[in-house]
């Protein structure tokens, strides 16, 4: 168990996703850097998809009430254990009564903690994540507040204790570098993120579609889970075009009568009605949930194939991950 | 539903031409593709896409369906090694597919017409040219079909308005609509699910609850359900 100390605004428990309710208008919700929980679940020994704190505002604050092992992962946000700084992607035994501290990360949007056995909230339509718009799901369908007392699941100690006190993994944005292998683009800090062309790409007048992939695009305040908003000089289509509502997905990227595009993510409706232009290949959708606010991105135009292609390192970092900690917990104490 | 109706339903509704225009299909990143049905925006199209959305639940690989208004959207399990292949697939299921017959449950639902919850049904009158009592009439007396979910949880997207009460939704939406408010938004008919911005028009309220998680079945609608607003009461 662990008790909120102090926390900020729209900080919630999520797992991976609310996936098959989308047909009912139920959208996903979840975490958004799924690789970033799953790393922390990893590190404890919990399955992928338990859940886990996404904190996105800082500080964040908390005591444990039992002997707990815990991981924080995501954005490095110099987490202290009772004052100690703890290394990045790190699990931890804490003990009861510790405090743990988590500051404004230095890069990065979202960090994670993860708790051995996952918190422990009711599953709804299959999923622990919090539905903030419909106020269900997570912990009592809202975000955390000072005092809220959560659960694990997996009662006093969990299977983390049964391994070396700590260890780590590197962090995702070290071991998986922006951009196709070895093509970064030094001379330019703005995010590449790899997008397949979507339906109406077609539609938009060449000189829209040259800028679309030329522009520096920065993810402006209107951005949160629900999706980020693109400022940079709007995209215009030659005549307006009426869509049917179709289904969304996290990373589709849609042109809304003002130009500007969006990029729906986690909080997104299930249905939309506006052009879509391209979709963020899975590999870089992590990455993206990380980009801060102020920020900016530009897109990088992908085959079918290479998108494919891209999620190879991702699993390579991650079966990585699993081959060690397998042997840490193998490692007599 | 029984294969006797499946068979009764392809000889009762040829299968298109094969001149018939092809469904658009495209990508969303590398897990969702989405079908659009050509044409109009039409109830017999709508059923095509209910048809596929049932055949295409039972292949392998397939971890959701959602069917939107006249399309469909796929997501995979993991991205298809064969993309053309799949889109082979589809192409010819749409093709091959009589339109899903309808189960027709009807749901009745009880409107206050007006009132301070009904607070764009003047405006409705106005955009009609129509009386108020010829605008209520017309809205209960039609017959919705629902084609899909979607948007938010339990919202019906309802086929089936009048034409003559057709409303563009606002430039500038409501800032705290109520979840029951009953609404127009250009050629569709709706109840808003949750409480917030909507840019519908509201032309009156229900007490009928669209989604609740305490009931088995938590969606009250389900596509190919058949709606039916009824006056409960008209508020000046």
């Amino acid at each position: 168990m662990i008790e909120v100390l102090s926390t900020f605004a729209l900080n919630t428990v999520q797992d991976l996703g609310r996936f098959g309710s989308r047909h009912l208008g139920v959208g996903t919700s979840g975490v958004m850097d799924p690789l970033a929980l799953t790393v922390g679940n990893i590190l404890l020994g919990n399955p992928d998809d338990a859940a886990g704190i996404e904190i996105q505002t800082f500080p964040f604050e908390l005591r444990f009430q039992v002997d707990t092992a815990f991981a924080v992962t995501g954005a490095d946000c110099t987490a202290t254990l009772d004052g100690r700084l703890l290394p990045p992607w790190w699990t931890t035994p804490a003990k009861a009564g510790q405090v743990l501290k988590l500051h404004p990360p230095k890069k990065g949007a979202r960090s994670y903690l993860t708790l051995a056995g996952g918190v422990d909230v009711p599953v709804i339509l299959g999923s622990r994540s919090t539905h903030l718009r419909s106020e269900f799901g997570g912990f009592m369908g809202r975000a955390l507040a000072k005092g809220d007392v959560l659960r694990t699941a997996g009662g006093v100690g969990g299977p983390a204790r049964l391994g070396p006190d700590e260890f780590g993994a590197e962090p995702a944005d070290m071991a998986l570098p922006p951009g196709a292998s070895g093509e970064t683009d030094s001379s330019d800090d703005t995010l590449p993120i790899r997008v397949l062309r979507a339906g109406e790409y077609e539609l938009f007048p060449q000189e829209a579609r040259q800028r679309f992939w030329r522009t520096a695009w920065k993810i402006t305040h209107q951005s949160d889970r629900a999706g980020y908003r693109l400022g940079g000089e709007p995209l215009k289509l030659a005549s307006r075009v009426e869509m049917r509502s179709y289904g969304i997905v996290a990373g589709v990227v849609q042109v809304p009568p003002s130009g500007e595009p969006i990029i729906q993510l986690s909080d997104a409706n299930t249905a939309g009605g506006y052009p879509k232009i391209a979709g963020v290949v899975e590999a870089d959708l992590w990455r993206l949930a990380q980009a801060r606010i102020g920020s900016s991105i530009r897109f990088v135009d992908t085959t079918y194939d290479d998108a494919v292609a891209a999620m190879a390192p991702v699993d390579t970092y991650l079966a990585q991950i699993r081959r060690v900690v397998e042997l840490y917990r193998q490692r007599p104490r | 539903m029984s294969l006797d109706l499946t068979i009764a339903a392809a000889a009762d509704e040829a299968p298109p031409a094969p001149t018939e225009e092809l469904p658009k299909l495209s990508n969303i990143g590398t897990r969702a593709l989405i079908i659009e049905a050509p044409g109009a925006f039409d109830l017999r199209q709508q059923r095509r896409i209910l048809a596929l959305a049932d055949e295409v639940a039972t292949w392998s690989g397939v971890v959701e369906v959602v069917p939107g208004v006249t399309n469909l959207m796929l997501i995979f399990a993991e991205p298809p090694r064969d993309l053309q292949a799949c889109r082979r697939a589809l192409a010819e299921a749409w093709r091959r597919l009589p339109p899903k017959q309808l189960a027709s449950r009807v749901i009745e639902i009880p409107v206050i017409y007006g009132g301070e919850l009904g607070s764009d049904l003047a405006a409705v009158c106005a955009y009609s040219g129509l009386p108020r009592e010829e605008v209520i009439r017309i809205h209960s007396s039609g017959t919705y079909t629902v084609c899909c979910l979607g948007s938010s949880p339990g919202f019906g997207y309802l086929h089936g308005l009048d034409p003559k009460i057709f409303m563009p939704r606002k430039t500038v939406p409501s800032l705290r609509m109520l979840a029951g408010t009953v609404t127009i938004g250009g050629m569709q008919a709706g109840v808003s699910v949750s409480t917030g911005p909507n840019g519908w028009n509201a032309i009156g309220f229900t007490a009928v609850s669209m989604f609740d998680l305490a009931r088995d079945t938590p969606a009250l609608l389900a596509p190919g359900d058949i709606v039916r607003f009824t006056i409960e009461r008209d508020e000046p």
